[in-house]
Order: structure tokens, then C-alpha cells, then sequence
């Protein structure tokens, strides 16, 4: 029998995990909702986010946490480009084709990738990579310490920005009823853009963060673009909270699955609360019902 | 045979020019009129070497594949004749397979891969399928060669054999250190690999004679994003040292979260699995790299073509390591360039035939002559001990060809920061 702090520790670095896979999974939220248009590609986005972090870098020195502003407003101005050039097109068109052109801007990204950074694991090191906090029993390794509060000031930025600000009350009114947004003189193609663009800037900043707990390779994205569908379905899609819900309970259940039963059979657990969440709450833990 | 422009003229209505026209396209067809076996046995053997070049095992792949780069000139230089094909497995069994089937399509002779043993086992199946000789460079898993194949050959160990010197090794390593842990916990990888050395271990144990007892085995995705909760859970059972299977990437993940977790024991002990001497590991953990052990097929120092090999392999990449993945992916293409010199043919089964005759003293891994069994095993291949040491690799047993000496226990993380 394990000690009783153990299962604490398992569960704190569980949180901290989560928090980090729910500022991904605030993207593909924010996106859905505003736009119903489910994002294929977004776990994509997040690896090329890891690179541009990467790359800032080993060519600035620049810690990946102060690179988020940098590698989000490059991401942000991607999505917002790749709204207006291809998205856009097919917004109103049936979600197969959806489905069909962001899996194709999903292969472009990463064999774009590959062709320019190979197919090698690429890593940084930042000076507190191997430090943690002694916390009574506990160690807290800094890197999820600080990548965990990053993700959360982020999202409470981003919860600022949707309920305080005019254009994220706009996106929201579009969210919430497109017909009367448009109705009211709301430029919904322009709110559309910017929406894609932050669901974008998030996949980076999460990129940013995520590079400094795992090395980063051009394939990594289908794997978290998974995971990011199940986090934001088990949180309800389009809805923020749900999101962050979403992503702490998967830190979590993984980080329990790990000790309960076998590390190796970790991902059938959350995909097991996926089924359960489902069956129960087909619209997610915190996802509208659908009248 | 000399020519004489004399014996050019017009005489018949033909001229110089319309002779020299024809001689030319009849020299351009004379291929497709002789058979086309005598044909290709003058030319290099065409070999299809799949290995995952991109995907969580790329890492390895590149190394592997930097071996098969630099093999057509060093065995040119022998007198061997092999001519390259390169295939992506993209560290996926069904890739691998849809690429094999490809290879053999486009008209390669032989097959040599593929690092991995799932991968491995699936290309065997297509090789027996189409009658296509397959040399494995390197995969583990006992199963791939116990089936009753005849066109598959493999030039690694068998999981069993890995363990049971694997074992043996770190044994010899406790003994000649005068240290001997009491307990242990055994991390690994859940793939065939990793499965098939947890299964060898669990049964050989025991008869290898250990001197520590496993308080747990925990097996995780090799593909896994994060250890720690693993790493937690080995550290609260408190074992003397750790042994482990690992690939490349894990192998990073578990020792970084080793020292995050300030998770101190006598040693990290592989008894035979990738990752830990690998140039990757050593540049990214540094400091904390340093002592991880491995017993493991490795190269012979001593052998004169390994020393080729390493230099060419340094002037070629000066920037990597040689280890056994090139070594290893060099060594098969080799096997492949000898049997079809020997069968002067590119015919499946006359390469078979040969690959079954196999004798090669002289080769650049540690071991016996390369030979074939019945199984299509080659059963002398043996292992040494490896330890990071000053940031790369050295052997430390046995001590016919260690280059240094074993530490162990090891420093705590605190004293290598």
C-alpha cells in the first residue's frame, strides 16, 4: 500500500498538467462556439506553436513563458489569414467538407514542419528545467509550476477580454444568436476572423508552455488535437469553463489511472470518462442543452 | 577488341554514321534480349531499408540510417556492391507494411529493418509473403524469427538472450563494484519490445540467479507525454536502483523527472534497450546523463572495419555518435552485399541460399562470426556493458574491450547540478 501523500502528490501534478491541456483545449472551445466549425487542426497549431517557441529560443534566448506574447501574435495573425483565405469559404458548408479542409491544412502544417525543422525531437532547456519546490512531502517541479500559472492567467485574460471588452462581447453576441448579430450591424466575418485567430493564439501560447515538458517533433499534433476534443467535449463544447474543467479533470483521472492501475493504460481511462460523460451528459459537464 | 575504320566503309550501302546509329541502339536493347538475371547480377544488390525516420522514433531512425548512408562506399571499398533504396516507416507497423509492399513492387532484392520489433513482425509477414530475403538490423522480439519463416534473417538478439546477458552483466557489475542492491523497480515501455523483455525478465530472473528483489513493475506508453506520476510511484517504494526498457524519448522524460523529484538511487540499469546511449540523451540531460548504464549489443573497438566505419562516420557526421544503430543498420546491408556477391545472383532464393551460408569473421559489432541458424537467428552476437561518461558512451565490460571503468553507485543528482 502506497503512502496517503502520494495519491496528493499524484493529483496535484495532475492539476498541473491539466491546467496546461486546458489552456489547448480553450482554443478549439472558443472556436466551436463561436463558429461551429470544429478545428482538425488544432493540435497542428499547437505543434507549430512548440516550434515558434523553439525558435525564439535558440535565436533570442528568450524563455518560452515570456515568448507567449510573441508566438501568439504570429499565431494569431496565422488564423486570422487562414480564416480569411480558406475558412471563411466554408462556413456555412456541411461539416464533412469542414472536416475535409481542416484536416488538409492539419497534413500541409505538418509536413510543412517536417520539410523545415526534419523529423529530429527538439527540446529547451531553460536554467530551471530540472528544479523543483520542496513542499512538506511534495516536489513541485518549477516548470509545471510556472507553465500551470501562465495557462491560468491566460484563460482568466481571455474570460476578461469575452465579458469586458466590446469585441468580446460582440464575438459572444455571435456565439449566442449569428442572425441578430448580423441583424444589429455586427461585422460577423470580422468577428469570425479574430475568433479563429485567438483560438490560434492559444493552440501557440499552449505550444509554449508544453514545449518545456516534452520535446517537440512535426507529428506530435493528432495525438493532442485528440486530446483536446476530449477535453472540451468532456467540458461541453463551447463553453469556456467547461474547458478548464475539462482539462484539470484529465490531468487528473491520467494522473490517478497512473497509480490505480497501470501508467500504461492511462489514456483508456480518459477516454473511459469520455464514454461516461457522454452517456450521461451528452452536451458535456458544463455544455448547453440543445433545445 | 579494337576497331578498324577500314572495315566501316560503305560497302553495303550502310555508312559510318548510320552504323554507329545502330550499334548504339543495338547496345541500348541488348538488355532487354539477355535474361534479365545475368543482367542485374552485374549490377549492385538493390536493398529497401525501412526504418522510422519521422514519428516518436525518428531519432533513432536517423541514426540508423546514417549507418545505411555511409555502407555503399565502405563495402564498395571491400569489394561489395550494394546500392540503397530508403523507406519511411514512420514508426507505424502498418506504414511499415504498406512501404515494404512498395519496395518490393518498384523492384528492391532484398529488405533489411526495421528498429522496431512491431514494425519488424509486420514486414516479416510481407517479406515470407512475397518470397522477399529480409534482414533484420535490429528488433528484439523472439517471436519475428519462431515462426517457421525462410526468407527472414536477423543479425540482433532475441529479447531472451538480451535479458539473460542482460542480467548476467549487471550481476558481473555489482560484483566487480562490490555493491549490491537489495530491491529494484522495473520501469518500461508497453510495446512489443518492451512486453517481450518484460516477459523474458520475469522468467529468467530467477535463473540468471539476481541478487535484488522487483518491488513492483510499472509499464507505461513509450509514446507517454509525461512521467511523473510513474516516476512518483517508483519513488515511494524506495528501490536501491531502477532497471528500465526504454526508447529514446522516454528515456529523457523518466531520467529528467528523476532529478525534478530529487529521486535518488544507486543507479538507472538497462539490461538491454535503447535511449540511454544515445547522443540525444547525453546532450539534453548533460550532468544528468552521466553513469545511466545499458547492456547492450555494441560495436567491437578492437575490429579494423569498425574502425573504418567510425571514421568515415565522424568525417560524415561530425556532429553525431557512432553507436549501435548505425552499426547495426551498416553490419545488415553488409550481410545483404556478401550473400549476393556469393550467389552472383539477384534470384530470392539463390540470396537465401546464400544468406543461409552465411560466414562473416571479420565485422564491425561484438561478437562471433556472422552466422545463421536454422531459425534464421544469428546466435553469436554478444554484449557489453556501456555508461555515459563524460557526456558519450564508453564500455565498461567486458574487460577485454572496456575503454573505462564502471561507476557505481552513482553521485545524487544534487552533486552533478
Amino acid at each position: 500500500m502506497l503512502p496517503i501523500e502520494f495519491y496528493f502528490d499524484a493529483a496535484i501534478k495532475g492539476l498541473l498538467t491539466g491546467s496546461v491541456y486546458a489552456m489547448l483545449a480553450v482554443g478549439l472551445s472558443i472556436i466551436f462556439g463561436v463558429m461551429r466549425v470544429v478545428n482538425f487542426a488544432h493540435g497542428e497549431m499547437l505543434v507549430a506553436g512548440m516550434f515558434g517557441a523553439y525558435l525564439v529560443f535558440v535565436t533570442l534566448g528568450l524563455d518560452p513563458i515570456l515568448a507567449i506574447p510573441i508566438v501568439a501574435l504570429v499565431m494569431f495573425l496565422f488564423g486570422v489569414a487562414l480564416q480569411r483565405g480558406l475558412i471563411d469559404r466554408f462556413i456555412t458548408a456541411p461539416e464533412h467538407q469542414q472536416f475535409l479542409v481542416l484536416i488538409g491544412v492539419a497534413l500541409i502544417l505538418t509536413n510543412g514542419l517536417d520539410m523545415i525543422f526534419g523529423p529530429d525531437a527538439r527540446n529547451v532547456q531553460v536554467p530551471y528545467a530540472f528544479a523543483s519546490f520542496e513542499v512538506g512531502p511534495f516536489f513541485l517541479d518549477n516548470v509545471r509550476v510556472y507553465s500551470a500559472i501562465a495557462a491560468l492567467a491566460l484563460i482568466a485574460l481571455l474570460y476578461l477580454f469575452f465579458n469586458h471588452t466590446l469585441t468580446g462581447k460582440a464575438i459572444r453576441a455571435c456565439a449566442d444568436n449569428n442572425r441578430g448579430a448580423q441583424v444589429v450591424g455586427l461585422n460577423v466575418s470580422r468577428l469570425y476572423a479574430i475568433t479563429f485567430g485567438i483560438g490560434a493564439a492559444c493552440a501557440g501560447a499552449a505550444g509554449c508552455l508544453l514545449i518545456m515538458v516534452i520535446d517537440v517533433t512535426p507529428h506530435l499534433g493528432a495525438d493532442f488535437t485528440l486530446l483536446a476534443f476530449t477535453i472540451v467535449i468532456i467540458g461541453g463544447l463551447g463553453s469556456m469553463t467547461g474547458a478548464l474543467l475539462g482539462g484539470l479533470l484529465i490531468g487528473v483521472s491520467e494522473a490517478m489511472a497512473g497509480i490505480l492501475i497501470q501508467p500504461s493504460l492511462k489514456s483508456s481511462f480518459s477516454f473511459g470518462l469520455l464514454i461516461l460523460v457522454l452517456l450521461l451528459r451528452p452536451n458535456g459537464l458544463l455544455g448547453k442543452r440543445s433545445s | 577488341m579494337t576497331t578498324d575504320d577500314k572495315t566501316l566503309k560503305p560497302a553495303h550501302g550502310i555508312g559510318r554514321r548510320q552504323f554507329t546509329g545502330a550499334a548504339i541502339a543495338g547496345a541500348a536493347t541488348l538488355p532487354v534480349l539477355h535474361p534479365l538475371r545475368l543482367v542485374r547480377a552485374q549490377a549492385p544488390v538493390r536493398v529497401g531499408v525501412l526504418l522510422p525516420r519521422s514519428g516518436f522514433l525518428s531519432a533513432i531512425g536517423a541514426a540508423c540510417w546514417r549507418g545505411a548512408e555511409l555502407a555503399p562506399n565502405i563495402l564498395s571499398d571491400m569489394g561489395l556492391a550494394v546500392e540503397v533504396v530508403g523507406a519511411d516507416t514512420e514508426s507505424n507497423p502498418d506504414t511499415g507494411r504498406t512501404q515494404a509492399e512498395r519496395l518490393i513492387r518498384e523492384g528492391v532484392d532484398m529488405l533489411v529493418g526495421c528498429f522496431d520489433s512491431g514494425t519488424t513482425a509486420a514486414v516479416a509477414q510481407v517479406a515470407e509473403q512475397n518470397g522477399m530475403p529480409f534482414v533484420i538490423n535490429i528488433a528484439a522480439d523472439p517471436a519475428i524469427t519462431e515462426q517457421g519463416y525462410q526468407y527472414v534473417f536477423r543479425n540482433f538478439p532475441k529479447a531472451p538472450t538480451l535479458v539473460m546477458r542482460g542480467l548476467g552483466s549487471i550481476n558481473n557489475l555489482f560484483e566487480v563494484t562490490g555493491t549490491t542492491p537489495r530491491t529494484t523497480v522495473f520501469m518500461h515501455i508497453n510495446d512489443t519490445f518492451g512486453t517481450a523483455m518484460s516477459r523474458g525478465i520475469q522468467a529468467l530472473a530467477p535463473r540468471v540467479g539476481v541478487p535484488y528483489e522487483f518491488l513492483d513493475s510499472i509499464s507505461y506508453d513509450p509514446q507517454a507525454r509525461d512521467l511523473s506520476v510513474e516516476v512518483s510511484r517508483a519513488r515511494a517504494l524506495d528501490p536501491d536502483f531502477l532497471m528500465v526498457v526504454t526508447r529514446l524519448n522516454d528515456a529523457i522524460l523518466l531520467v529528467r523527472e528523476c532529478v525534478r523529484q530529487r529521486f535518488d538511487t544507486m543507479g538507472i540499469i538497462s539490461p538491454g534497450s535503447p535511449g540511454m546511449y544515445e547522443k540525444q540523451f547525453a546532450d539534453t540531460l548533460g550532468p544528468y546523463a552521466e553513469y545511466a548504464t545499458t547492456s547492450v549489443p555494441w560495436f567491437n573497438p578492437t575490429s579494423p572495419i569498425t574502425t573504418e566505419l567510425q571514421s568515415q562516420f565522424v568525417a560524415e557526421f561530425p556532429d553525431q555518435t557512432f553507436e549501435l544503430n548505425p552499426g547495426f543498420t551498416f553490419e545488415a546491408l553488409m550481410i545483404c552485399a556478401d550473400a549476393a556477391q556469393r550467389a552472383g545472383s539477384t534470384n530470392a532464393d539463390d540470396l537465401v541460399a546464400a544468406l543461409r551460408a552465411t560466414e562473416i569473421a571479420e565485422h564491425p559489432m561484438y561478437g562471433g562470426p556472422i552466422q545463421f541458424d536454422e531459425e534464421g537467428q544469428n546466435p553469436n552476437i554478444d554484449t557489453v556493458v556501456v555508461q555515459i561518461q563524460d557526456g558519450g558512451p564508453v564500455v565498461t565490460a567486458p574487460v577485454d574491450i572496456a575503454t573505462a571503468e564502471a561507476v557505481f553507485p552513482v553521485p545524487s543528482w544534487a552533486d552533478r547540478g
